[in-house]
């Protein structure tokens, strides 16, 4: 079993105070703590487990600058077993489409039955990659996989989380992408010892020309999407608390809700 | 370029792992352990597991061999959630492992090393007696050659590490005789827990680090074979200083993270926590009370890993190792006495992680040399008419 994980190292804003940039198009991540995304730290240990479940080998490809190394090391000292880079400054202001197709090309000639990425990324949050990578590869793809029950031949059973506390489970032909969903597992701690052995580790680093890809395929000039402007959403006004009996609350909040124009 | 304040890659790597160790595994148990007094054998397998212990000793004898920077980040990112874990760390690294693996023969280094780095055991480092604190070299404890045994007695005090289901060796500084100079001469002998006429008994109501294993020991006709002694005889007082050095850089590391936990537990509440309307962090008083601690902070962090730096490149370091100690300490107390300040009633109460950190400070001030004592060993080192101690 072929397994590649793509991962995206991320700035972590869970916590964090976010200011616009002077661009007015981004956030100032000066300052701001890196990390690997936190769904494809799923999808790496899912693919660490299948690997030491069904033999194989796993490869972790991301795109970026050479600070993504560190995102690499992490998933080679988790139990990956290759890493891959791509980085070129014509990859800048890619979107999702954009990533997907230099994705795409790094993994055309690589031995692959399954792919595993995140169902999103924490920064951008698009869920795009997995699906257009599938369709771009032509082959099939689940998204939001929140379980890999087994994998026989050439068929994965797996489990999807739908709205609404509903649960899927799919027969899916390989080779196939999956973008898996965080709690899928527990991912595990590299300890020291782990992150040494990978610390010399050798990165393979592929640009542009190396893919064979246009300058007009990646970057802002391969993206479907312009980015306008980022904003924080305006404060609202604050809360108007209800009280009284459960009746008078209820025709409080109908008749509120039709003078906004919430319900007809 | 000489100077480089970048850490690198592994380093970081090291930082995040134990930060996630920290928080998901210490964080949701440690006021419980704190409160029920605690030690935890399952953390410090962990810990072990982890490569959190033996930093700076080499693979062969199961060690992880990150040097002190590496060791220092580690402690320090511990000591962020909770004290008492770190304090496990500190002492069983820097009491526990260093002096074995540094003053050590092959064999003992065989027989110990691999089971304390691995977190299987524990080795503890036995200095203090109820006469002899600050005064370390004025042990009362005895060791005497009978053959091919030796016989030791007398006792120890609030000793890390040695008294837990997981303790396995003291290191014991004992007077072996007396020095041609009329002083005493000390030795250090590896005593194992459970030889007859040792006895470990746990320590209990401490205010500070109480989830960390504190023992008292008594030693009556203990014998343990002449191989035990560690290095050569008579050696123990230069260990025992040379073991502090260490020492002190692992417990300025908890100074630091003990400082950026709290700080970081301020700025939370000062941020969520509203009077008069406001966020209390947006009132000048409280939004400069934030700016000293970070800034301070960052002035500990920076002599701390100088003096780091300074021991992996093996270079002199005892006057900077006390420097970062008594720095970082300080700042913790100052620290942590605004971060409850900010947190008004709220941070005297067992529930906020804060209250522990206050309290966990002070030992600080104390352990490994007392803030006074520190001062003592800079005053001797910058060259000062006299001598600083009396
Ligand atoms: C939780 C805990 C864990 C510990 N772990 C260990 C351990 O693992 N191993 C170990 O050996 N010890 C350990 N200790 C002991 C610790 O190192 C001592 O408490 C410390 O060295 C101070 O000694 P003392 O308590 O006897 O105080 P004293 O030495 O009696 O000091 C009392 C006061 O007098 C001051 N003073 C003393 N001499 C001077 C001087 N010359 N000039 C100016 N002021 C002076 C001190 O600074 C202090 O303020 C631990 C202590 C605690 C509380």
């Amino acid at each position: 079993m072929d397994i590649i994980v793509c991962v995206k190292r991320v700035p972590e804003t869970a916590e964090a105070d976010i200011v616009i940039d002077s661009t007015g198009k981004g956030i100032d991540k000066a300052g701001l703590v890196f990390d690997i995304n936190e769904w494809d730290n799923y999808a790496v240990e899912e693919a660490v487990l299948l690997k030491e479940k069904y033999g194989g080998s796993v490869t972790v490809i991301s795109m970026g600058p050479e600070e993504s190394n560190e995102t690499l090391r992490r998933a080679l000292a988790m139990g990956g077993d290759e890493a891959i880079r791509l980085t070129d400054s014509a990859f800048a202001g890619s979107d999702g489409h954009a990533i997907a197709t230099v994705l795409s090309q790094a993994i055309k000639p690589l031995p692959y039955d399954l792919i595993l990425t995140g169902v999103q990324a924490e920064d951008d949050g698009y869920g795009q990659v997995g699906p257009t990578l599938a369709k771009m590869l032509g082959i099939n793809h689940a998204t939001v996989v929140n379980g890999i029950e087994r994998i026989e031949g050439n068929t994965a059973r797996v489990h999807r989380e739908l709205e609404g506390g509903l649960e899927e489970i799919l027969d899916l032909e390989l080779p196939a992408v999956l973008t898996i969903q965080s709690g899928i597992n527990e991912p595990r701690y590299v300890s020291i010892m782990g992150i040494r052995k990978v610390a010399k580790k050798e990165i393979k680093v592929l640009g542009l020309t190396d893919l064979g890809i246009k300058p007009d395929e990646a970057g802002e000039n391969g993206s479907k999407t312009v980015i306008e402007r980022v904003f924080l959403p305006p404060v609202g006004e604050g809360a108007e608390m209800l009280e009284g009996t459960v009746e008078n609350i209820a025709e409080r909040v109908v008749s509120i809700l039709k003078e906004k124009g919430g319900v007809a | 370029m000489a100077l480089n304040f970048d850490l690198d890659e592994e380093l970081e790597s090291i930082r995040k792992m134990v930060r996630a160790f920290s928080e998901k595994e210490i964080a949701p148990v440690a006021e419980e352990l704190d409160e029920k007094e605690e030690f935890s054998v399952q953390l410090t397998h962990r810990m072990g597991e982890l490569g959190l212990l033996g930093p700076f000793v080499s693979e062969q004898y199961g060690g992880s061999d990150i040097g002190y920077m590496g060791y220092i980040i580690a402690t320090e990112e511990i000591a962020r959630i909770d004290g008492s874990q770190a304090a496990t760390l500190a002492a069983g690294n820097s009491l526990g492992i260093y002096p074995i693996y540094t003053f050590g023969s092959e064999e003992q280094k065989r027989q110990w090393l691999p089971d304390l780095c691995a977190g299987q055991k524990l080795a503890s480092f036995g200095l203090t007696e109820p006469d002899a604190g600050s005064d370390a070299g004025d042990s009362k404890t005895t060791a005497l050659l009978d053959g091919d045994e030796w016989v030791i007695n007398g006792s120890k005090i609030f000793i890390t590490n040695s008294s837990s289901d997981i303790s396995a060796v003291c290191i014991v500084q004992a007077v072996t005789g007396k020095r041609p100079d009329g002083r005493k001469e000390l030795s250090c002998i590896l005593v194992p827990n459970g030889t007859p006429g040792f006895s470990a008994k746990t320590m209990h109501k401490k205010m500070v680090w109480r989830a960390s294993n504190t023992g008292e020991l008594y030693f009556a006709d203990c014998r343990v074979p002449k191989e035990n002694l560690l290095g050569r005889q008579g050696e123990g007082f230069h260990q025992m200083l040379q073991t502090l050095d260490g020492g002190r850089l692992s417990i300025a590391a908890m100074g630091l993270g003990g400082a950026q936990g709290a700080y970081e537990l301020a700025m939370k509440y000062a941020h969520e926590r509203e009077q008069f309307g406001r966020a209390i962090g947006s009132f000048q008083v409280n939004a400069f009370k934030l700016a000293d601690m970070y800034t301070e902070i960052e002035m500990a962090r920076l002599l701390l890993y100088k003096a780091c730096w300074l021991a992996d490149n093996k270079k002199p370091y005892t006057k900077e190792s006390a420097m970062a100690k008594l720095v970082c300490s300080e700042t913790y107390h100052r620290v942590v006495n605004h971060a409850v300040q900010l947190h008004g009633g709220y941070g005297l109460m067992k529930e906020y992680a804060v209250e522990r950190h206050y309290r966990n400070q002070k030992l600080l001030d104390i352990g490994e040399g007392t803030s006074e004592v520190q001062r003592i060993v800079i005053a001797r080192h910058i060259g000062v008419p006299g001598d600083p101690r009396g």
